[in-house]
C-alpha cells in the first residue's frame, strides 16, 4: 500500500500557509451538525476539544481519569520551546526546526517539523492569554532557560510545573466549553475499541469505569489523543494508568503503527530501588542547566562523593560533547550514563547511577538562587530518596519517559484510516528517533490548537452528518460484544499470578532486550518469549471482582493484555531497523569507538506496521523520508 | 517493616461500608504508601478477594488523583506531601494506620477509598477560566506581568485539585480550592476583565454543589500538599464582597 503523507509542494516556509488556504471549510451553521469524538484530555486532547468546540462542532471528550485535569501532561516539568528569540541569542524558526530534526537523527518529516517550529510562537501567546503564570523577569517580561540539544535559550517555564500550568490552562478552556454545552465530557471512561465501517472511522466503544457498562459512541470523526505507550516497560516515568489500548485497538482495526521501537529513555531520573517499586520519577532536564554530571574515574570507587577529589572525577558529558556539555541530547546522555555504569563506574546502592552535582552552581550563585530555580524538584527528590541535593550530589539514572513512535499520520494528522486523527504523543509525527527536551508540549499544543482544527474540517466537509451510524448498528454491537467477551475471559482465567507479575516480567524483558541498547540475538529471544508470556498470561493470570463494577484489577489486566500484544510489534520494528539512529542503538551498527552508525541509504524511512492478524507477523510499509531543506549529516555535538 | 491497616471498605455508593483490618508484612521502607497498598492488593487478589480501590495516577504528587485520610489526616502525617509521595520510612515499624476516604456530601464514595470529585469540575466550569478564543491572543510580550504577581499567581495556581482541603474541613467547604483558582486569575492582568463575574459564579457554584461554608478553621491550609495559603481565601472574600456590590451574576457567554 502506498502511504501518501499529503505533504504540500513548494518551499518549506510556504507549505503550511499554502495548505491552509486549500483546506475545505465547514460553514458556521453546519459545524454543530458534526460530532467529533476526542479520546484523551491531556494537552493535545483538551486543546483540540476546546478549540473545536469554540468553532461550533459537537465535541464529545473522553478520559479515563476522574477529571480531564489529571492527564499525564500535568507531570511535565521543565518547559516548552518557542522560537521567540526574546533572548536575542540568534534563535530563528529555522534554527528550532533544524535542532529538532537533527535531534531526531533525521528520522522525521521535514515539513511537519518546520510547521511545528513555525507554530511555536503562537502557542506561547495563547497560553499567556489564558493566564499561564510563566516565569518572569523583574521587568515583567518572560524568562527563558536552556534545554538539551540547543545552544539558545528558548524554553518557557513555570517553576518545575510547566506541564501542570499548561494543562490547567487548556482544561480551563475545556471547562468553559463544557459549561456552554459545546463539549460533553465523559470522565472515567476507557476506550476499548474503534469502529471502522467501509474503511472509515465511525466511532468508539467505551467502558464506564464506575459501573462497568459498555456503550457505543458514533461520530463523524474520531481523534485519538491518548498519549504514549512507555508503560509497556512497567517501570517508567509515565503515570500508572497510561496505556496503549486505544492506539493498539485502532491498529488492530487497520491503522498503521509507525516506528514503535523509538522509545525515549530520559537521562535524569531517580534510580530504581527494589522490586516493590511501581514507577520511576523524573527529575527535570532543566537541572542540567546548573548541574554537572560525573562518575568516579576509577572502577568500584566506594568513597563518598565529597571525598573524591576533582582530579579523580570524570565529567563524561563535558569530555565527550564539549560544545553542548551537560546539555547534550537525551539519547546520547542516557547512553553515556549506561556506558559508564557498564564499565563499573556507576554509583548509588545498585551501581546503576551517576552524580548530578550542583555544587559549582551553588558556589557561583548561592544556595537561594538554586533553591528558587529547582526547589520543588529538590523536595520531591528528598522525599523519595531521603537526601538533600544542596548538600550532596543527586544520584540519577536513565528511565523510560516518552515514545516517539505512535500511529502513523499524514501531514493532516490523519491516520491511514479516513476519519481517524491522532495527535500529541499518540502519533509518530515530529520527533523522529529522539525527542529534544521541552518539545513534547510544543507538539501537543501545536497539534491541538493550530493544526487539527484546520485539517479536520477538510475531512468533515467531504462527509455528511446524515451518514453517521446509529449506536445500535451491527458493527457497534459486534465491537461491544467482543469487548465484553474479552473482559469475561480475563475474569474466568482464575490463575495463580497477578497482573503486575506479568507486567513486570514483560517490562524487564523489553528493558533488557529492547531498551537503551539492542542486538539481533536479544531481540530474537524477546520475539520468542513474548508470545509464550502472552499465552501464560491468558492461562494463569488472576483477576478478581466483576466486570459490571468499579474494578481496577480488571482495567489493569485488559491494558496489560494489550501491552503483551503490542510489545511484539516493538521488537519486530527494532529487529528490522538494521542501523543505529537516535534512541535506537543497535550494537551491530557502531564504530570501533562505540558511536552509532546510521544508514540513510537503506533506512531513511518511516516504518509503518500493519496488523495482519493474531499469530501472524505484522506487515511493513515504508514511507520514504526525503530531505529538501536540510542534508542529513552525522549528528555532532562535540 | 510490618503494618496493621484498618481500611474503609465500601462496595458501592449506595451500600454501607465499614473498616476491615489487614496485616501487611515485609514492606520495604523505600516504597511509597501507595506501593504498600499495591503489595496488599496483590496478596488480596491471590487470595481471591477484591482489591482495595483507590484513585492514583502520576504518583509524583502532581495529578491530584490520590488522596484519603491516614489516621485522621488528609494525605497522612507528612506536611505538604500527597499520600503517593509519602514513603514508608516516614512511618514507624509496627504502626497501625487507619485509612478512609475523604468524607463530604459533595464527594460521594464510589468504592472503598475512591470518591467522586466531579463537583470540583463543576466549580471550574462556573468561571475558572479566561474566555479567550484560540488564535486571538496578542503577542505574549504585549502583556507585562510583574514578577511578584506572576510568582504569587503561581503559588495559587499550584493547586492540584486533590480535595484534601474538603476532606479536612469540618464544614466540608471547598473554599481553599475555589480561592486558589480565583486568586490565580485575579492576580494576573489577563484575569481582570472577568474578575468579578468569576468570583460570583464560582462561589455560587460551590454552594450549589453541596460544599459547606468557610469558618476560617484553617485545617485546609494545614493539609494542603501544595501549601496553598489562607491568604487566598482572604483575597476571594475581598473580591466577592466588592463584586457583590457592583455586579449581579450573568449567564456564561461564549467566546
Amino acid at each position: 500500500m502506498e502511504l501518501d503523507a499529503r505533504i504540500p509542494s513548494g518551499p518549506i516556509e510556504q507549505k503550511w500557509v499554502a495548505r491552509r488556504s486549500e483546506l475545505r471549510l465547514v460553514s458556521p451553521g453546519n459545524k454543530r451538525k458534526y460530532r467529533v469524538i476526542i479520546v484523551g484530555t491531556g494537552l493535545a486532547g483538551s486543546s483540540a476539544a476546546a478549540t473545536l468546540a469554540q468553532l461550533g462542532y459537537d465535541v464529545h471528550a473522553f478520559c479515563y481519569n476522574d477529571s480531564p485535569r489529571r492527564a499525564h501532561s500535568i507531570a511535565a516539568q521543565g518547559g516548552i520551546n518557542a522560537a521567540k528569540n526574546y533572548q536575542n541569542d540568534g534563535d530563528t524558526v529555522f534554527r528550532l526546526f533544524h535542532d529538532t530534526i537533527k535531534g531526531g537523527d533525521f528520522r522525521s518529516r521535514e515539513a511537519n517539523v518546520y510547521r511545528l517550529a513555525e507554530l511555536s510562537m503562537a502557542i506561547i501567546d495563547q497560553c499567556v492569554a489564558l493566564g499561564v503564570p510563566f516565569a518572569r523577569e523583574y521587568s515583567g517580561y518572560l524568562a527563558n532557560r536552556s534545554f538539551g540539544g540547543a545552544q539558545v535559550s528558548r524554553t518557557f517555564y513555570a517553576h518545575g510545573q510547566t506541564g501542570q500550568q499548561l494543562l490547567l490552562a487548556t482544561y480551563s478552556s475545556l471547562c468553559h466549553q463544557a459549561a456552554l454545552g459545546q463539549v460533553k465530557l465523559y470522565p472515567r471512561r476507557e476506550m476499548l475499541d474503534l469502529v471502522v465501517v467501509e474503511g472509515r472511522a465511525r466511532g468508539i466503544v467505551v467502558r464506564d469505569m464506575v459501573g462497568g457498562e459498555i456503550t457505543s459512541h458514533p461520530a463523524d470523526a474520531v481523534v485519538l489523543a491518548t498519549g504514549g505507550y512507555g508503560n509497556v516497560f512497567f517501570l517508567s516515568t509515565n503515570s500508572k494508568g497510561g496505556n496503549v489500548t486505544a492506539t493498539w485497538r485502532a491498529c488492530r482495526r487497520g491503522a498503521f503503527f509507525a516506528n514503535p521501537c523509538f522509545t525515549q529513555v530520559h537521562p535524569t531520573c531517580i534510580p530504581a530501588a527494589g522490586d516493590q517499586q511501581s514507577k520511576l520519577t523524573l527529575m527535570s532536564e532543566s537541572l542540567r542547566n546548573d548541574g554537572r554530571i560525573w562518575v568516579p574515574l576509577k572502577k568500584g570507587d566506594t568513597r563518598r562523593p565529597s571525598e573524591i577529589p576533582e582530579a579523580e572525577r570524570d565529567y563524561y558529558l563535558e569530555r565527550k560533547f564539549p560544545a553542548y556539555a551537560n546539555l547534550a541530547p537525551r539519547d546520547l546522555s542516557s547512553r553515556a550514563a549506561k556506558e559508564v555504569c557498564d564499565e563499573g563506574r556507576g554509583v548509588g546502592p545498585s551501581g546503576r547511577g551517576v552524580y548530578l552535582d550542583l555544587a559549582d552552581a551553588i558556589r557561583r550563585l548561592g544556595v537561594d538562587v538554586i533553591r528558587e530555580r529547582y526547589g520543588n524538584l529538590f523536595e520531591m527528590y528528598e522525599r523519595i530518596t531521603g537526601a538533600d541535593p544542596c548538600r550532596e550530589p543527586m544520584c540519577i539514572y536513565p528511565a523510560v519517559h516518552y515514545t516517539m513512535g505512535g500511529l502513523w499520520v499524514d501531514y493532516h494528522l490523519m491516520s491511514n484510516v479516513p476519519g481517524l486523527y491522532v495527535i500529541g504523543e499518540a502519533n509518530f509525527s515530529d520527533h523522529g528517533a529522539n525527542r529534544l527536551g521541552a518539545s513534547a508540549m510544543m507538539q501537543a499544543l501545536a497539534d491541538g490548537y493550530f493544526i487539527l482544527p484546520y485539517t479536520i474540517s477538510d475531512y468533515l466537509a467531504r462527509v455528511s452528518p446524515a451518514d453517521r451510524l446509529p449506536a445500535d448498528h451491527a458493527a457497534f454491537r459486534d465491537a461491544e460484544n467482543e469487548a465484553r467477551a474479552r473482559l469475561q475471559r480475563l475474569l474466568a482465567v482464575n490463575g495463580r499470578r497477578t497482573v503486575d507479575a506479568f507486567h513486570r516480567e514483560l517490562g524487564k524483558l523489553l528493558w533488557d532486550q529492547c531498551g537503551m541498547s539492542r542486538n539481533a540475538r536479544g531481540l530474537r529471544a524477546a520475539l520468542d518469549r513474548i508470545p509464550a508470556l502472552r499465552e501464560e498470561f491468558w492461562q494463569d493470570v488472576r483477576v478478581t471482582g466483576r466486570s459490571d463494577d468499579f474494578n481496577q484489577t480488571l482495567e489493569k489486566a485488559a491494558r496489560v493484555a494489550d501491552f503483551l500484544e503490542f510489545a511484539e510489534l516493538m521488537v519486530y520494528d527494532a529487529l528490522m531497523r538494521e542501523e543505529s539512529c537516535g534512541v535506537h542503538f543497535r550494537e551491530e551498527h557502531q564504530t570501533a569507538e562505540g558511536e552509532a552508525v546510521r544508514d540513510d541509504e537503506h533506512f531513511a524511512y518511516v516504518a509503518a506496521w500493519e496488523f495482519a492478524g493474531e499469530d501472524r507477523p505484522p506487515v511493513l510499509h515504508r514511507e520514504p523520508l526525503t530531505f529538501e531543506t536540510v542534508q542529513p549529516s552525522k549528528r555532532s555535538y562535540t | 517493616m510490618n503494618f496493621t491497616l484498618r481500611i474503609w471498605r465500601q462496595a458501592a455508593s449506595d451500600t454501607r461500608g465499614g473498616f476491615v483490618t489487614y496485616a501487611v508484612e515485609g514492606v520495604s521502607p523505600d516504597i511509597s504508601f501507595l506501593e504498600m497498598l499495591d503489595l496488599l492488593n496483590d496478596r488480596l487478589v491471590l487470595r481471591g478477594e477484591d482489591a482495595i480501590a483507590f484513585d492514583h495516577d502520576c504518583r509524583e504528587g502532581i495529578c491530584g488523583s490520590c488522596g484519603f485520610m491516614v489516621n485522621g489526616t488528609a494525605h497522612g502525617p507528612l506536611r505538604r506531601t500527597t499520600v503517593c509521595q509519602s514513603y514508608m520510612r516516614h512511618f514507624r515499624d509496627g504502626d497501625t494506620l487507619v485509612i478512609e476516604p475523604f468524607r463530604s456530601k459533595a464527594f460521594p464514595v464510589i468504592k472503598d477509598l475512591v470518591v467522586d470529585r466531579s463537583s470540583f469540575d463543576g466549580i471550574m466550569q462556573a468561571g475558572g477560566y479566561i474566555s479567550v478564543r484560540t488564535g486571538s491572543a496578542p503577542e505574549a510580550h504585549s502583556i507585562l506581568v510583574p514578577k511578584l504577581a506572576a510568582d504569587r499567581a503561581m503559588d495559587a495556581a499550584a493547586c492540584i485539585g486533590c480535595g484534601a482541603c474538603v476532606g479536612a474541613c469540618p464544614n466540608a467547604s471547598a473554599m481553599l480550592f475555589t480561592a486558589a483558582k480565583v486568586s490565580h486569575l485575579a492576580l494576573l492582568p489577563q484575569g481582570q476583565p472577568e474578575r468579578r463575574q468569576r468570583v460570583l459564579r464560582m462561589v455560587a457554584a460551590m454552594e450549589k454543589l453541596g460544599f459547606g461554608a468557610c469558618s476560617n478553621h484553617g485545617e485546609c491550609e494545614a493539609v494542603c500538599p501544595k501549601g496553598i495559603g489562607l491568604e487566598f481565601i482572604a483575597l476571594l472574600n475581598r473580591d466577592y464582597v466588592r463584586a457583590g456590590v457592583t455586579e449581579r451574576v450573568r449567564p456564561i457567554e461564549s467566546v
